[in-house]
């Protein structure tokens, strides 16, 4: 081979590396993105009967401005890394959904404390960090809001700005917000979670 | 004679009564015709008043003094318990069931709620910005 038909054939096989790469790159991205909406949650039963129903009954489905909080908003991350991360993670619920762990209503509520937990426990070590996505203490206007919203996050906000994160200081949104979306399980006791003293983050 | 008298009387009153509260009946929809759309009602919003509503009379359940759409009251969950049971309210700054719901109606103290106060809804309840329809002149003591 001479030495252009070389640096040819190189460029070549770049060239098509790199349409491939696009390819893949936006194949890959389509597919994060396919699998990161609401639809795609609800297309297992599963999911639809039980949690979706009780979320349309919530203020990030339907409120006074229509600003609204979807399934991947809440549990899944917007950082990539993290993103993929869940991603893979979920691959388990695939598994679940073949075997049918939770695939009537009965069976959802007797697994629903175990994969509440789940959630808690992650919302915990991330110090919420779903809801901060949307929500900040930094732009909340206290006098707007109830006087028991206000007195409980001047709270948690000074600590917030003593320890640089909630996590520090033991107290973030999960703490204080169970049950927001979904229904509580019937194990849920509230006299346990007191917070700062909640039982539901052990393991 | 006089028990037609009294018939005649009664006949009449009850005549009379009866035709003015004929007259007087007017439905909830107004004049408005069945047929047609009843207009809107009126909107409301709850009051949320802090350090709560003053009571009208000693044995009255107070009046709950902020949003409560987003606590449920099933069999397997009671949402106010989160700030109103014994261990929990100190911390959230609210006052507890107080003693007497603890009893039974046949006396008993019992270690936990009494089942006949569990729905607490059922004597407290949330109030609007809106004029009575009714003019209340109860007084309490
Ligand atoms: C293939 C059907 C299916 C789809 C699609 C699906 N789920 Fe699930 N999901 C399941 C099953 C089955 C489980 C129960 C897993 C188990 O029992 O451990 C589950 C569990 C969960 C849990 C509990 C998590 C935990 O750590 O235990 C969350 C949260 C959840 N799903 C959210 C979502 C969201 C958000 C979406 C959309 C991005 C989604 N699911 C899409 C079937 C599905
Ligand atoms: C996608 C953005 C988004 C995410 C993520 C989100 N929220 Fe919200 N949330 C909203 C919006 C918007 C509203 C206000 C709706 C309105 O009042 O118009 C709201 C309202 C609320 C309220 C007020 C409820 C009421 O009845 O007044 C609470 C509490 C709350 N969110 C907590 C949380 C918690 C806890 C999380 C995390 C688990 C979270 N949110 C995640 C957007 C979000
Ligand atoms: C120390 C406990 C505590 C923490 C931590 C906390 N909250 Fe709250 N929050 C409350 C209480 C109590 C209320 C009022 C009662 C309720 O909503 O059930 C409230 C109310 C709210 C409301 C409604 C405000 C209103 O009055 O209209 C929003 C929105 C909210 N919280 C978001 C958050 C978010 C987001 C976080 C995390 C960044 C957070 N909260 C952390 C205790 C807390
Ligand atoms: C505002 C944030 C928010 C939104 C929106 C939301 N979730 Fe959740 N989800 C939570 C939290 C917080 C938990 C932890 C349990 C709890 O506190 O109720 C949870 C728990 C769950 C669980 C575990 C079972 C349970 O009931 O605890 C599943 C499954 C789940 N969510 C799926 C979904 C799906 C599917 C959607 C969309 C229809 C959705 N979530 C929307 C916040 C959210
Ligand atoms: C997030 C915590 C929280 C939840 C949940 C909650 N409350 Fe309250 N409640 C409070 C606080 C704090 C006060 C104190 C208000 C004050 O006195 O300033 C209060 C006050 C009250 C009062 C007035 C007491 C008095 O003596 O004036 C009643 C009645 C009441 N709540 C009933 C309920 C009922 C019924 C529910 C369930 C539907 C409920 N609450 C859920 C926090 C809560
Ligand atoms: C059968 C009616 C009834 C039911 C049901 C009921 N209450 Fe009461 N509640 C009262 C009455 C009457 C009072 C005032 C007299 C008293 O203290 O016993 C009161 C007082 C209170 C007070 C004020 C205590 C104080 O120290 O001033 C709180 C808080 C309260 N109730 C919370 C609740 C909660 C939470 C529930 C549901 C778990 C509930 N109540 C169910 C009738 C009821």
């Amino acid at each position: 081979m001479t030495e252009s038909a070389k640096k040819k054939s190189t460029l070549i096989i770049l060239l098509i590396g790199i349409f491939l790469g696009i390819i893949f790159w936006g194949g890959f991205n389509t597919a994060m993105e396919m699998t990161n909406t609401e639809a795609f949650c609800i297309s297992c039963h599963e999911m639809e009967e039980n949690v979706y129903e009780e979320y349309t009954d919530t203020i990030h489905y339907m409120n006074r401005t229509g600003v609204r909080a979807t399934c991947p908003d809440c549990h899944v991350p917007r950082e990539w890394v993290h993103k993929v991360v869940r991603k893979i993670q979920a691959t388990n619920e695939l598994y679940h959904k073949i075997v049918g762990t939770i695939d009537t209503p009965e069976k959802f509520e007797a697994r629903r404390f175990e994969l509440a937990k789940h959630v808690w426990k992650t919302m915990k070590r991330t110090d919420s960090r779903e809801c901060r996505n949307c929500h900040d203490y930094e732009y909340m206007d206290f006098d707007k809001q109830e006087f028991r919203s206000a007195e409980r996050h001047e709270e948690a906000f000074e600590q917030f700005e003593e320890h640089g994160a909630a996590r520090d200081a033991g107290l973030t949104c999960i703490d204080c917000h169970k049950g927001i979306a979904h229904r509580l399980p019937e194990e849920y006791d509230p006299e346990k979670d007191i917070p700062g003293e909640s039982i539901y983050y052990d393991d | 004679m006089k028990t037609k008298l009294t018939t005649l009387t009664l006949s009449l009153i009850f005549g009379i009564t009866g035709s003015s509260a004929l007259f007087a009946l007017e439905s909830l929809r107004g004049d408005e015709p069945l047929t047609a759309e009843s207009s809107r009602p009126d909107k409301f919003r709850q009051e949320v008043v802090e350090g709560g509503f003053d009571r009208s009379y000693e044995k009255q359940p107070p009046l709950i003094p902020h949003k409560i759409e987003k606590y449920h009251i099933s069999l397997r969950q009671n949402g106010c318990l989160k700030c109103h049971s014994r261990k929990t309210a100190e911390r959230e700054n609210a006052k507890p069931t107080p003693e007497s719901h603890f009893i039974t109606r046949d006396g008993k103290r019992l270690n936990r709620l009494s089942t006949r106060r569990y729905f607490c809804n059922q004597c407290h309840v949330p109030q609007m910005n809106a004029t009575p329809l009714v003019q209340n002149v109860f007084e309490g003591d």
